[in-house]
């Protein structure tokens, strides 16, 4: 039995105050708040843990890269990989996307090659590859989602072609909420040669991923929008795409040997890990994917289908409230624009002075809000400790906007 | 020196307690500004460091200056009316002697003052304050 009751009491941030009312978070799709463990684990490690990583043979030396290396083995559970060598820390999916553009997308793609991408893509997971476009000649190929905001894996299919090399594809938006069919997609990319990089920076944080079971080249995940400290992160790439790569940064612990006229690398992974890492960021995030797994990923995305429901109930009973997005199995994440052209900032600041947090803008999704006809949306992001009464919280301040706007 | 019509708005936002009065107050203000008409919506009379558009156009007379403004977002365009009420009507040299964050902060309208850059009310200000500057400049210069 999954008590959302007693989850929150792990989230200290969560018993203050906003404006004079208990806050009511629900921007957990820009970022999560952090359980006591995690925020305990990070002082532990700055107070009596800490020295750097891979260098010294000194007593902390030792203890910070054992607790830091611990991770690579927990997030190898986490995404259901192989091997440990296939998961590549880094500071977020921003650098996980620009490591594959740079480390597999510069050796590997010549001019005319194309990578095909949704309209719903995240920013990170478009302006890499935008990068490519610009400096190496390959062709950005687009597909379109459906009305109601899902995206049919049968047009991603068939957008491919003889000059295709790549798809890049989120696994769940960060605005609509759409859970994509990457499984079918990869089946079907990789019959054709086509290589898959997914990113999973919202799926991994409310449903259960196994990389080999969907079978994908990359998957980018964030540290900070699952429960953990900002600047953490990791990307899982398969051992043959890894062969393929060239290192993105060169610097200390990414080589084997330097001399005056040449370099030999490092093995994988740290061969792409190149200076000093976010040693406590990484051992607060394998504190957090503990913590995770402990409640249970499909506990976890049980609670927050039922939070889905209810809110979708409530949200539609408003009729002046139009949802962008109603795709069958979506995520609890709910971008919404008001008739009558309330702005989302004018609506955000409104909800903000009842306590709740929600983002308002384009969410870095420029190709999505266009092809939506929209300039900006308010989004409520649902996250673990989030409970109905939230929703309830939501609806009253959305109300309170449609009589003071409308 | 504020203007008497700031004085005006503050002496009003005195007698309103709640939150969502004053909010209610500014988005009236808001709803009753003129606005500007689309084709003066271009990309040089455009504020940037807002979440939502804004736009200002400067009306220098002598060396008084007056502006419109609008927002697609109605707090915001209520905030510009706001703004109006402070500087318009002043030199270029009163209005770089007028310190905007502080009688500002008279409202209570504090969260608008934040450094975050989608809060447009800064940027709003710094324009105002630029026109100001290039104004005071030709005129000493």
């Amino acid at each position: 039995m999954y008590d959302v009751q007693k989850v929150r009491e792990d989230f200290p941030i969560l018993h203050r105050q906003v404006h004079g009312k208990p806050l009511v978070y629900l921007d957990n799709g820009a970022s999560a708040q952090k359980p006591k463990v995690v925020i305990d684990a990070v002082a532990n490690a700055y107070r009596n843990e800490y020295a750097n990583v891979h260098r010294g043979l000194h007593y902390l030396s030792n203890l910070a890269t054992d607790k830091y290396e611990e991770v690579r083995g927990k997030l190898k559970c986490f995404l259901g990989a192989k091997h440990e060598d296939e998961i590549i820390y880094t500071t977020g999916s921003t650098m996980g996307m620009n490591l594959i553009s740079y480390g597999w997308g510069v050796p590997n793609l010549k001019a005319g090659d194309e990578i095909i991408l949704s309209v719903m893509e995240h920013h990170a997971n478009i302006v890499p590859w935008h990068f490519l476009r610009e400096r190496q000649g390959i062709v950005l190929k687009w597909v379109d989602i459906e009305p109601d905001g899902s995206l049919d894996p049968q047009k991603v299919i068939d957008a491919i072609g003889p000059k295709t090399r790549m798809i890049a594809i989120t696994q769940m938006s960060n605005v609509l909420g759409t859970v994509v069919d990457v499984k079918s997609i990869a089946k079907a990319a990789h019959e054709q040669g086509v290589v898959v990089c997914v990113d999973g920076s919202q799926s991994a944080v409310h449903m259960p991923v196994d990389v080999v079971d969907l079978d994908v080249d990359f998957f980018a995940i964030t540290g900070h929008k699952l429960y953990g400290p900002s600047g953490s992160g990791a990307v899982y790439i398969r051992r043959d795409r890894l062969a393929e790569m060239q290192p993105f940064m060169g610097g200390g612990d990414m080589i084997a040997m330097v001399t005056k006229d040449a370099v030999t690398y490092n093995d994988p992974p740290h061969k792409f890990e190149a200076g000093t890492p976010g040693i406590v960021q990484m051992i607060g995030l394998g504190v957090a994917i503990d913590y995770m797994t402990e409640l249970g990923m499909e506990n976890i995305l049980s609670h927050e289908h039922s939070l889905r429901d209810y809110a979708q109930q409530r949200l539609h009973g408003l009729n002046w409230l139009n949802i962008q997005g109603n795709a069958p199995g979506k995520g609890a994440i709910f971008s919404m624009t008001m008739n009558g052209g309330a702005h989302a900032h004018d609506i955000s600041t409104i909800v903000d002075q009842k306590g709740v947090a929600v983002r308002a803008g384009q969410h870095c999704t420029h190709p999505l809000m266009e092809f939506l006809g929209v300039t900006s949306t308010v989004r409520a992001s649902f996250g673990l400790y989030n409970t109905v009464e939230e929703v309830d919280k939501l609806v009253e301040a959305l109300e309170l906007c449609h009589e003071l706007l409308g | 020196m504020a203007s008497a019509a700031f004085e005006a708005i503050v002496d009003d936002f005195d007698f309103l307690e709640e939150w969502e009065d004053r909010y209610r107050y500014v988005i009236e203000m808001g709803k009753k500004a003129p606005g500007l008409d689309e084709n003066q919506k271009i990309p040089e009379t455009r504020v940037l460091g807002c979440a939502s558009q804004v736009w200002i156009v400067p009306e220098i007379t002598d060396n008084s200056i007056d502006f419109k403004g609008d927002s697609d977002a109605m707090i915001v365009k209520g905030l510009i009316a706001v703004v109006h009420a402070l500087f318009a009507g002043n030199t270029a040299a009163q209005i770089l002697e007028i310190d905007a964050m502080a009688e500002l902060g008279r409202l209570g309208l504090d969260q608008h003052l934040s450094s975050q850059r989608s809060n447009g009310l800064r940027a709003m200000i710094k324009r105002i304050r630029q026109i100001a500057e290039a104004l005071e400049e030709d005129l000493t210069g």
